[in-house]
């Protein structure tokens, strides 16, 4: 339990504009001032950030001090007497912004921050009615850093939120500031180019457009783009982004309202690799075998030829099996199992699986309040990470982890396979060479965890099966509270274990009332039908295969019928992220041709007569709200954006034995399975000339 | 290298040595003028005693801020579980200062046991001497002045015997003005880009590696010696009220006898011109007098006649002592010319942290590149003097001030020299962008 003593915080009491208000001591004048909902105009100053007092926008009249005082780096004092429009105060912000626009180039009509930029807003607000600069303009020409990464230096106010974000956000530390004077500019860290995670969190954070994304630059003004809010369909992490849309294309993603529970944070995968969507090869057309060949029907005969064959194996007896996939909803993976189990009635269902969540499930047995959340791994005094290269496979994981180093002095440990970004900042960084020498490393850091309050323990698929209830007995043994995350891959990944994706548990971990075969089974046991939703697993020697999914993945080329499913981007639904958090998808884009799988799905069973209940995504929400254990997630919450974390079962999990099939596919920031390989974005970093992006620098 | 023969009107504390025949500056010529007897002294009395004598000297920071050095050492948590150090400001690069270049080149084993009773004060066991890189030459004088040092025991381990340990060694800047300031030192001291830091907290108490640091300028170290020698109230007495002993003062600029001589704080401006520096060269008119570097404000020649060399009189007067960096301008001086000359080394030496700074500086050299050009406008004019109005007192550093200060100066009271520049025909042509983006 946490044994810190409460510290008493002293609080004073200062006038600001007349109003009388208390705050803890300390606290910085301008977040006394936000508080209050009195405006202090700032660039550089950035909450969570160091602090740079640079772009002097914010000075404030203070009583008794001689000068205008920076109020981004003046704590809070008794009695302090502050005035934030005296008529200094206003001159002085008027002044700054005549100096910023003395060298800004002022191309706003074709600047793509045009309309959301804050020297517009400012000078708008602030600004002086008339310009006196009749000088000529310092100029350099624009450069290009990396294939995502633009720097236009006559158009940077050098505020250095990139800088700081890079290198405390990120741990990257990937810019820096050359020349000086007028002439100092932000410079890329290999001098001319930038070997970094691209993850664009600079352009997010550049309040002007002296940094821009090569994916979205000059391609539309921002206020014709409708703005929505979804998650990220690539890894598991569950960070919202912001889809900027405009005539049915997606353009832009970005974070900048912060408010998912990703706050700052996306990686390039976010920002930039939501460009699979409209990549050529989507499918658009159910795809028919015929004389040997796929060629395209329409949806009726796709639909009744899958109902057809389903029917006439189900009646002759024959074999199903059902592979799932990561990235569908919990409301198609739910109508999937259902489908297989009472539609199909077959018990051969399972999905790619990446981390042994059913076995920390079980371990955990009979504890509460023992799964972490991403707001957990920000303010735990203590996390120990296993087996995984965070910064690479769980950005935003790292990304939380890392501020609460820097903001909470929290200790991270970290044992894994190969040096990590952690170590640099880690309060212990070990390696190990096979996964048989972990839980000795485990104990050497034994001593050192027990004088630690609290701990959330993170570990990969480098521990699974029964290494996972050793790995719960040795948290137990610290004495100290201990939750776990057990890291998974993909954007649904825990959903679809969550749904019941598997041969012997159905949603919720309760025991399938009947076993059937895992997915290497199947394939090697010659079915007579094997439906793929979403997965590129291979067909094996499956004598007919249906495949739903975006692309003609190997698996989709061999099937005898490919449904072209819509993405993650094109539907509604939930998803589960690897903490449990659930959240809502909202379609934001339609491409034509292609079903939700969910519709797909629910299509199919009217063809064949099924009765699988109502198959729209709020009807089968409400069926798993109320049916699948720890599922009855508050939906205020997540209707409006929110993430409610689930609460599996509380007891022992019937696991089937076979963790061997636990594998993950360890993506790095450049990789993201069938998605990655259709993203330009990704594979133009990996594939950039010279390689000079390296996956693990 | 001395610049100039002593002054009989000089007093001569500092530079005593330097200019007795045959003097080289050694450790062994240094020891034979009674050198590091002072350090021997200060190992006898207690810390809190040398703070008393050096407040009691009203000694006062030579860097040109004028801050009570005993004050300043006073800050010093010197019960602080870390490392002290010592940190010298050997950057001097504002523009009329050449004085700490004298004192190193001449006698550096007198900085070296000024560190050396600091560092006994706050316990500092390790010192650097930071000296811009522009003085290379210097370095290596330091560098084997610092060498000698360890020879014969007046660095290193266990000193003579005392039981005090104390490293030294000379750090080169890389030439930028901005690394005089002193948290821009310390960032540059400690490998980073030469930025400033946000104060507080100040170096004394978080200065180097985050830990108490007693920075001082190169004079203000070379000071504390003789101030132990003579004790506190007799280099007191040499001055004036509140500002203590001598001051290395620069005459340069129109001077017959421009040089680095060491007058009494207080000494008259009358007398330093005239006697000391021979005179306005050719025996013309003063029409500008700077005092201490380019970033005080200019005095006219009649407002600086009747002034005596001192902080309190200068800053009456509306100007500063600053760093003893004395600019005369004679009659024949074209002052638009040299306000452009001031901003085109402010534009150039800005580090670019700050926006008032940075984007003022070079606005305003571009402004009066076109004035002195001769196709400004009144406007422009006003445009001068309200920019700089604009950067004084809101920048992160002192720097901006220092831009802004001559040049509302210059502008407020040479105006009539800008006016009539204004009426040139205009047969240069405006700059080329090249140049204007060129701040070299």
């Amino acid at each position: 339990m946490m044994t810190a003593t409460p510290t008493e915080v002293t609080t004073v009491t200062l006038s600001i504009n007349g109003q009388s208000v208390t705050a803890p001591a300390g606290t910085l004048l301008i977040e006394v001032c936000k508080k209050l909902g009195t405006e202090v105009p700032a660039f550089c100053y950035y909450e969570g950030f160091s602090l740079q007092a640079a772009c002097r926008m914010c000075l404030v009249e203070i009583e008794k001090f001689p000068k205008l005082q920076a109020s981004c780096t003046i704590p809070v004092s008794e009695g302090m007497v502050v005035r934030t429009e005296s008529p200094a105060v206003v001159a002085a912000r008027k002044d700054m912004l005549e100096f910023l626009l003395s060298n800004h180039p002022l191309d706003c009509p074709v600047c793509d921050k045009g309309g959301e930029c804050e020297l517009q807003d400012m000078t708008f607000r602030y600004g002086a009615g008339e310009s006196r600069f009749t000088e000529i303009k310092v100029h350099t020409p624009e450069k290009q850093w990396s294939p995502v990464v633009f720097y236009d230096a006559p158009r940077c106010i050098l505020c250095y939120r990139c800088v700081r974000v890079c290198d405390e956000g990120l741990g990257v530390g990937a810019l820096g500031i050359q020349y000086r004077g007028v002439g100092a500019e932000i410079i890329p860290n290999m001098g001319d180019h930038l070997n970094c995670d691209e993850c664009g969190a600079c352009i997010d954070i550049c309040p002007v457009g002296a940094l821009t994304s090569g994916a979205y630059r000059y391609k539309t003004r921002p206020w014709e783009m409708n703005h929505v809010g979804t998650v990220c369909t690539h890894c598991s992490n569950g960070c919202k982004t912001t889809l900027g849309v405009r005539t049915d294309e997606i353009i832009r993603g970005n974070n900048r309202d912060s408010s998912g529970i990703n706050g700052e944070f996306l990686c390039g995968k976010g920002r930039y690799a939501f460009d699979f969507n409209k990549h050529e090869d989507r499918l658009t057309s159910p795809l028919i075998r015929k004389d040997g060949q796929l060629v395209e029907v329409s949806w009726s005969e796709a639909l009744k030829a899958v109902a057809t064959k389903f029917s006439e194996t189900q009646a002759a007896g024959g074999s199903f099996g059902v592979i799932g996939g990561v990235h569908s909803t919990n409301e198609e993976n739910y109508f999937l199992q259902k489908f297989a189990r009472q539609g199909l009635k077959t018990a051969n269902l399972d999905h790619q699986r990446t981390g042994d969540v059913p076995a920390l499930l079980d371990a955990l047995s009979g504890k509460s309040d023992v799964l972490a959340t991403t707001d957990d791994l920000y303010n735990t005094a203590a996390a120990l990470v296993i087996g995984s290269d965070l910064a690479q496979q769980h950005p935003f994981l790292a990304y939380q982890l890392r501020a609460n180093g820097r903001h909470h002095n929290a200790r991270v440990y970290t044992v894994t396979p190969g040096k990590v970004r952690e170590a640099d900042y880690a309060a212990a960084s070990l390696t190990y060479g096979s996964t048989s020498e972990l839980f000795g490393k485990l104990d050497e850091l034994r001593d050192r965890l027990k004088a630690e309050p609290e701990l959330v323990i993170l570990f990969s698929d480098a521990i699974k099966g029964a290494d996972v209830a050793k790995l719960v007995a040795y948290g137990d043994s610290l004495g100290i509270t201990v939750k776990y995350v057990a890291l998974v891959d993909y954007s649904n990944s825990r959903g679809a274990l969550d749904m019941g994706l598997l041969p012997t548990l159905g949603p919720g971990y309760h025991a399938a009332p009947v076993n059937g075969l895992a997915a290497p089974d199947m394939l090697a046991a010659g079915l007579d039908v094997l439906w793929v939703v979403g997965a590129d697993s291979g067909k094996g020697n499956a004598k007919f295969t249906v495949v739903q999914d975006m692309f003609l993945t190997p698996t989709a080329a061999a099937a005898d019928i490919v449904l072209p499913s819509a993405s993650a981007y094109e539907k509604s639904g939930t998803v589960t992220n690897v903490c449990g958090q659930v959240q809502k998808l909202k379609p934001a884009v339609r491409t034509m041709g292609t079903k939700p799988d969910l519709e797909i799905m629910g299509l199919i069973a009217r063809e064949m007569g099924l009765n699988l209940g109502i198959w729209t995504h709020d009807h089968v929400l409400t069926e798993i709200r109320s049916g699948v254990a720890g599922y009855n997630v508050p939906l205020p919450i997540i209707q409006t954006g929110g993430a409610a974390q689930a609460q599996p079962v509380n007891g022992r999990v019937p696991l089937d034995g076979r963790p061997e099939l636990v594998q993950s596919a360890q993506d790095t920031l450049f990789t993201s399975g069938t998605l990655g390989r259709y993203s330009k974005a990704l594979t133009s970093v990996i594939e950039y000339p010279g390689k000079l992006y390296s996956d693990n620098q | 290298m001395l610049f100039n023969e002593p002054h009989p009107l000089e007093t001569r504390v500092l530079t005593k040595r330097m200019h007795e025949p045959g003097y080289n500056g050694t450790v062994e010529a240094y020891e034979r003028y009674g050198g590091y007897k002072q350090f021997l002294k200060a190992v006898e009395m207690t810390p809190d005693d040398i703070i008393g004598e050096v407040k009691t000297s009203n000694l006062r920071g030579r860097g040109g801020a004028g801050f009570p050095t005993g004050m300043k050492w006073g800050f010093v948590p010197r019960q602080s579980s870390k490392p002290k150090y010592i940190v010298v400001n050997g950057d001097e690069s504002e523009p009329g200062t050449c004085k700490d270049r004298v004192l190193i080149e001449n006698d550096p084993h007198l900085l070296i046991e000024g560190c050396l009773i600091a560092a006994r004060v706050v316990g500092a066991e390790r010192g650097y001497v930071y000296i811009r890189g522009e003085y290379r030459y210097l370095i290596d004088i330091m560098e084997r002045a610092i060498d000698e040092a360890y020879r014969a025991g007046w660095l290193g381990q266990n000193i003579k015997g005392t039981g005090i340990n104390f490293d030294l060694r000379a750090h080169s800047g890389a030439g930028a003005y901005e690394c005089g300031e002193e948290s821009a030192l310390l960032e540059s001291l400690e490998g980073k880009r030469g930025n400033p830091r946000i104060r507080p907290p100040f170096p004394a108490v978080a200065g180097l590696y985050a830990s108490p640091t007693v920075l001082n300028n190169v004079e203000t170290f070379a000071a504390v010696p003789s101030i132990l020698e003579m004790g506190g109230k007799a280099w007191a007495d040499l001055g004036i009220e509140k500002a203590g002993g001598t001051k290395l003062t620069c005459l340069t600029g129109h001077f017959n006898k421009p040089g680095v001589y060491e007058l009494t704080l207080g000494f008259p401006v009358e007398k330093m011109i005239n006697e000391v520096g021979g005179g306005v060269r050719g025996g013309r008119k003063m029409k500008a007098f700077i005092p201490g570097g380019s970033s005080c404000p200019v005095l006219t020649g009649d407002e600086a006649w009747p002034l005596t060399m001192d902080y309190d009189s200068m800053a009456k007067a509306g100007s500063m002592l600053g760093s003893g960096g004395v600019i005369l301008m004679d009659e024949t001086t074209d002052m638009v010319k040299a306000a452009l000359r001031i901003m085109h080394f402010y534009a150039h030496e800005s580090c670019g942290w700050c926006i008032p700074c940075r984007e003022g500086t070079a606005w305003l050299k571009k402004l009066l590149t076109r004035l002195d050009a001769g196709s400004g406008s009144a406007r422009d004019i006003d445009l001068v003097g309200d920019l700089a109005k604009n950067m004084l007192g809101r920048t992160f550093c002192p720097l901006g001030d220092a831009a802004a200060l001559p040049t509302m100066s210059i502008v407020k009271k040479f105006r009539h020299e800008f006016e009539a520049k204004l009426s040139r025909p205009v047969s240069v042509p405006v700059t080329s962008p090249d140049q204007l983006v060129s701040l070299g």
